[in-house]
């Protein structure tokens, strides 16, 4: 019975998916028990090596790097903007209206934090088009796209999580109209939307949980993946260039060949 | 010693191997446990939400012909040749607040277009369904009482109001 699950088990670790997902294979060797620590971000957060290339400054940084900027943008005027606002209803209103009017520097930090938000998600979708459309995501990249499209997912919930604080009818109506979206889910949509707001409307309850999801849950979330993210990129060859791509190499070799033989 | 144990237990389970299944079970069965207590705990037992019945007041206050929208409490008062009667105004579609227009004759949501008849009826899309009826009656006090939280047939002799 035992056995059987270990067999299980040694088929799955051999499955694409899982080959995809980690990286060290599996035995009892002196080098593979090294490769599991090696090729872990958790265990070995930095990577043995980087390519020159991936440090050189230039205008996009990949658009990832661009990315990481708004989200650092983000964290640094979040806090602050924490240190005066209260997640109660109606206090929350008066509070965003404090930072606008009354707070020194308040509309300034607040403005850069949802104009950063704004960038955040554009440059998010700029940066999957861009990895789309080169074919970055394929052998050995395809579990970075997975979790690209997790940090995707993870970057349009803080931005609908955070656009209910200021408690504003832009704000109310919105989470109205998208927590009812979320009713839509077939069998346990109307469970989701109770848990989502913590009642049956957006109340007190939906701010406070909202609140929450965007300051800490989501946040450290997002630091999760973009962790194991970056350290996929060096560790899945680099970051991608089409004329080092082993396939293109290969291409190249067989073109100079072929050259040769006609002559 | 060692075959004597291996023959009283033959193909059965080894000390061992009893001992990893005993902890794994009992590891599955506590993290079933703190998966079903944490959804417990997201999911609120009291609601401070206002009461699904409103009280309208006086049914004199809604001339005849008239819609009258509730805006703190998401429903018309509707008093028609028939009698009074109750719709629910949040729209079917994603739950925008609809809004009388006296000029069109009709129900509009400023959300997404969705329009309805006087009586709720879906006129156009993208509402799936039309607005739904709420029960009315009249209290002791002769104040009309909406229960927002029961759907009652829509154009049906016992879903009006009639003084």
């Amino acid at each position: 019975m035992a056995k059987t699950v270990d067999q299980y088990f040694d088929e799955l670790q051999q499955t694409r998916v899982w080959r995809s997902i980690f990286r060290s294979g599996t035995g009892s060797s002196t080098l593979k028990r090294a490769l599991a620590i090696q090729q872990n971000v958790f265990l070995h957060l930095f990577s043995t090596k980087v390519r020159t290339r991936m440090l050189s400054f230039s205008a996009t940084w990949y658009l990832g790097t661009l990315t990481l900027g708004t989200f650092l943008i983000l964290v640094a005027t979040g806090i602050p903007l924490m240190l005066y606002y209260h997640p109660s209803a109606p206090q929350a209103y008066a509070d965003t209206k404090d930072l606008q009017f009354v707070v020194s520097s308040g509309m300034f930090l607040r403005n850069l934090h949802r104009w950063s938000a704004h960038a955040m998600v554009f440059l998010v979708f700029a940066h999957m088009f861009k990895v789309f459309y080169r074919g970055a995501y394929r052998a050995p990249r395809e579990f970075n796209w997975v979790i690209g499209v997790v940090l995707l997912l993870i970057t349009l919930l803080l931005s609908y999580t955070g656009y209910l604080l200021p408690w504003d009818q832009l704000a109310y109506w919105a989470i109205t109209v998208g927590s009812n979206i979320a009713s839509a889910v077939p069998l346990v949509g109307e469970k989701i939307h109770f848990l989502l707001l913590g009642g049956n409307t957006v109340n007190a309850n939906a701010l406070l949980r909202f609140y929450v999801l965007h300051c800490m849950i989501l946040p450290l979330t997002a630091i999760f993946f973009v962790a194991i993210h970056f350290w996929r990129i060096r560790k899945d060859g680099g970051l991608y260039s089409h004329a080092s791509e082993p396939a293109t190499l290969r291409g190249a070799a067989q073109d100079a060949a072929a050259a040769k033989g006609v002559q | 010693m060692a075959e004597e144990e291996k023959g009283a237990l033959g193909d059965e389970l080894s000390r061992r191997q009893f001992f990893t299944k005993l902890g794994l079970g009992s590891l599955s069965i506590a993290a079933v446990g703190t998966a079903a207590f944490s959804y417990q705990y997201l999911e609120p037992n009291v609601l401070y939400e206002p009461s699904p019945v409103v009280n309208a007041g006086k049914p004199d206050r809604y001339p005849l012909d008239s819609v009258t929208l509730d805006v703190n409490n998401g429903i018309y008062i509707i008093h028609s040749e028939e009698g009074y009667f109750s719709l629910s105004a949040v729209c079917t579609h994603l739950g925008c607040l609809t809004a009388w227009k006296q000029e069109l004759g009709i129900i509009a949501c400023p959300c997404h277009g969705s329009k309805f008849g006087q009586n709720g009826k879906k006129i156009e899309g993208p509402a799936p369904k039309a607005l739904p009826w709420k029960r009315v009656w009249l209290n002791d006090d002769g104040d009309l009482l909406v229960d927002r939280s029961t759907d009652v047939p829509a154009l049906v002799r016992d879903s009006f109001v009639r003084i």
